[in-house]
């Protein structure tokens, strides 16, 4: 802002009210997390990652399905100890599998499918969470409490053994996995949301929309649910790890994606059975999936700290 | 009190119903049922079978049936485990479920409370960011992954501590015997010791800033007693909400952890009787475990209103 002070007509000064650059919520919180380094480096690095599950097949010679007998559990051409007759198929990066399949393209691969999963479940928790919490707590009442004692209904269900019921009937199909896992995880998005929308409802700007003529609806959307995001978002990047967690959670249990496709889960599950003899086969898509849901976490709570009106 | 704990017994009852009735149905639209197998059995038989487990009656009538026995607390014969009733075989796993459950919460909470208190004591010093750190990795690395790791250090490598071999065994209960015990319950244990690490941390934090705190010290008390007395009474309630939830995430991770190790707990029928459509073990797994939660759910609560006085659930 100038520092000229209020001199001047009227036209003047509304002509400088507009010079004035307002910062929103989101521009606020952007600066902080700039300042948060853990945040901005987690960022980075899940970008790096998806990029690389996203141009997976240019990043490598091999396929992830193609079986080669002549490379079967080959260790890593820098891994120590390495037999020496198993470098003549060429690079492996991460070593060969026990079909001879190269490691590095299947972890990839595989990244494809667990950030699949943990993107579209988390989005399908997000639209029914939010659009559930926001019209219970907006609308409240006798419907706000029918509606939330269905999500305490559900919340005490063991899920999981739900999800295991559904992946073994249905044959793991792909499609229900995502909606399997993210029809658990939108009780808490409802819940959260609800609580955000309870307080909003009795802000004045809500009382000046229904005033200004605007319908329930035109509120809800309009006017409770954008000024709901902030914890939204925080809970967003939270979930997607869980998700990814229980995918590899099914899939180790046996009840994930199907060959030759793979995740991070199946990979997981497969190197734990050859600890003994091929330690990259658990160590590189392990390493992996802890790297990506450390960075989800980290920018969740770098997050948290640059929306929470607490710190302003 | 007894109002309020009443209440919530009574309300459990749909919330059961809805569970059984969800569970029932999926599992019978799924294709396929327990007695088909590659050999055909006679068609005589096959339809003497299944009259017997009333299979042969429809669906909604089977639901009814189940309903019944249900409420004279029958769950029925297994399909698939042969002259075993699921009662027997929940019967036979519960004392090992419920021994590794309660170790691992135990290890979980004093582990978990040390660790929170601790860091919040050397806040953003060195200590608290090694020990956040260590929990992050907990929260990260799933159990399937920390119990082959850890397998494979102390059990199949072993450690040789002063000459003696302390390496452990890497599967089997062997009765409960401890050294059994430990890989099991450590893994079992270690997400929850980095959730209760963290969630006390925060409220530990928070309750060190406040007021009385400040009070406390102004009055010269020795910062154990400080500590002990005033900070952490505040700082573990938190926690205690956060004991259903554990609960509900142990007996997911039981799952994992009773099949890695080969323990003969609840958890390990549960994914073959799925596969296996053994209907009835599936529906008394669930409905089992369903209990366990809404029950320890309710005992949460109760204690949450005993140890804060804030809280009444007098309406």
């Amino acid at each position: 802002m100038s520092a000229t002070g209020v001199t001047g007509d009227g036209a003047t000064l509304m002509r400088k009210a507009q010079d004035v650059q307002g910062r929103s919520l989101w521009v606020d919180a952007w600066r902080r997390l700039k300042r948060n380094r853990a945040a901005i480096v987690s960022m980075v690095l899940l970008a790096i990652i998806a990029l690389m599950a996203v141009l997976a097949p240019l990043l490598s010679q091999y396929s992830y399905a193609a079986v080669d007998y002549g490379t079967i559990s080959c260790a890593p051409d820098w891994w120590p100890g390495t037999d020496v007759a198993c470098r003549a198929g060429g690079t492996h990066w991460f070593g060969t599998d026990s079909l001879g399949r190269d490691l590095f393209v299947r972890v990839l691969y595989g990244a494809r499918v667990s950030l699949a999963v943990g993107l579209v479940a988390t989005l399908m928790s997000l639209l029914i969470g939010v659009a559930y919490g926001a019209i219970a707590g907006y609308v409240g009442g006798r419907i706000d409490a029918v509606m939330m004692r269905f999500v305490d209904i559900l919340y005490s269900l063991p899920f999981i053994f739900f999800v295991i019921i559904l992946m073994v009937l249905f044959n793991r199909n792909f499609f229900l996995l995502f909606v399997a896992i993210g029809a658990i995880e939108w009780l808490t998005m409802a819940r959260i949301v609800r609580g955000q929308a309870l307080s909003i409802k009795q802000k004045e700007f809500i009382e000046a929309a229904r005033a200004g003529g605007v319908n329930t609806w035109g509120i809800i959307t309009h006017h409770v649910i954008p000024n709901v995001l902030g914890p939204v978002v925080v809970y967003v990047t939270l979930t997607i790890p869980n998700v990814i967690l229980a995918e590899s959670f099914l899939s180790f249990l046996g009840l994930g994606v199907q060959e030759p496709l793979t995740s991070w889960g199946v990979l997981i599950s497969d190197g734990t059975g050859q600890i003994e003899t091929a330690q990259w086969l658990l160590i590189f898509p392990a390493a992996f999936m802890a790297l990506t849901l450390f960075c989800f976490n980290f920018i969740g709570d770098g997050l948290r700290d640059a929306l929470d009106p607490k710190d302003r | 009190m007894t109002a309020y704990a009443l209440r919530r017994i009574l309300g459990a009852i749909p919330t059961l119903l809805i569970i059984i009735t969800l569970a029932f149905f999926m599992m019978r639209l799924a294709p396929g049922g327990p007695f088909d197998s590659q050999r055909r059995l006679p068609p005589e038989i096959e339809h003497n079978v299944k009259a017997a487990y009333h299979l042969d009656k429809p669906v909604y009538e089977q639901y009814f049936l189940y309903l019944g026995q249900l409420v004279h607390g029958d769950l029925g014969p297994s399909y698939k485990v042969k002259d075993f009733t699921v009662a027997q075989l929940i019967e036979e796993g519960l004392p090992v479920s419920i021994k590794l459950g309660l170790a691992a919460i135990t290890l979980a909470l004093t582990l978990g409370i040390a660790l929170g208190v601790s860091a919040a004591l050397n806040q953003n010093k060195l200590w608290d960011h090694a020990v956040m750190s260590v929990a992050m990795i907990g929260i990260t690395v799933p159990t399937f992954v920390t119990g082959p790791l850890l397998t494979l250090i102390f059990g199949v490598y072993g450690l040789k501590l002063f000459g003696a071999d302390i390496s452990l065994p890497v599967a089997g209960w062997n009765g409960g015997a401890l050294r059994n015990m430990i890989l099991p319950v450590v893994v079992l244990a270690l997400p929850q010791i980095a959730v209760i690490a963290r969630l006390t941390r925060g409220s530990m934090v928070e309750v060190l800033h406040s007021n009385y705190i400040r009070t406390a010290r102004a009055k010269g008390l020795p910062g154990h007693r400080i500590v002990t007395r005033h900070a952490m009474r505040a700082a573990i309630l938190p926690l205690v909400s956060y004991l259903g939830p554990a609960v509900a995430q142990l007996v997911t991770g039981s799952l994992i952890v009773e099949q890695i190790f080969g323990l003969p707990g609840i958890g390990r029928y549960f994914v073959i009787a799925a596969v296996d459509r053994d209907y009835t073990l599936v529906l008394g797994g669930v409905i089992f475990y369903a209990v366990i939660i809404i029950v320890l759910n309710l005992l949460a609560d109760l204690l949450y209103a005993v140890l804060d006085p804030r809280v009444s659930y007098r309406s």
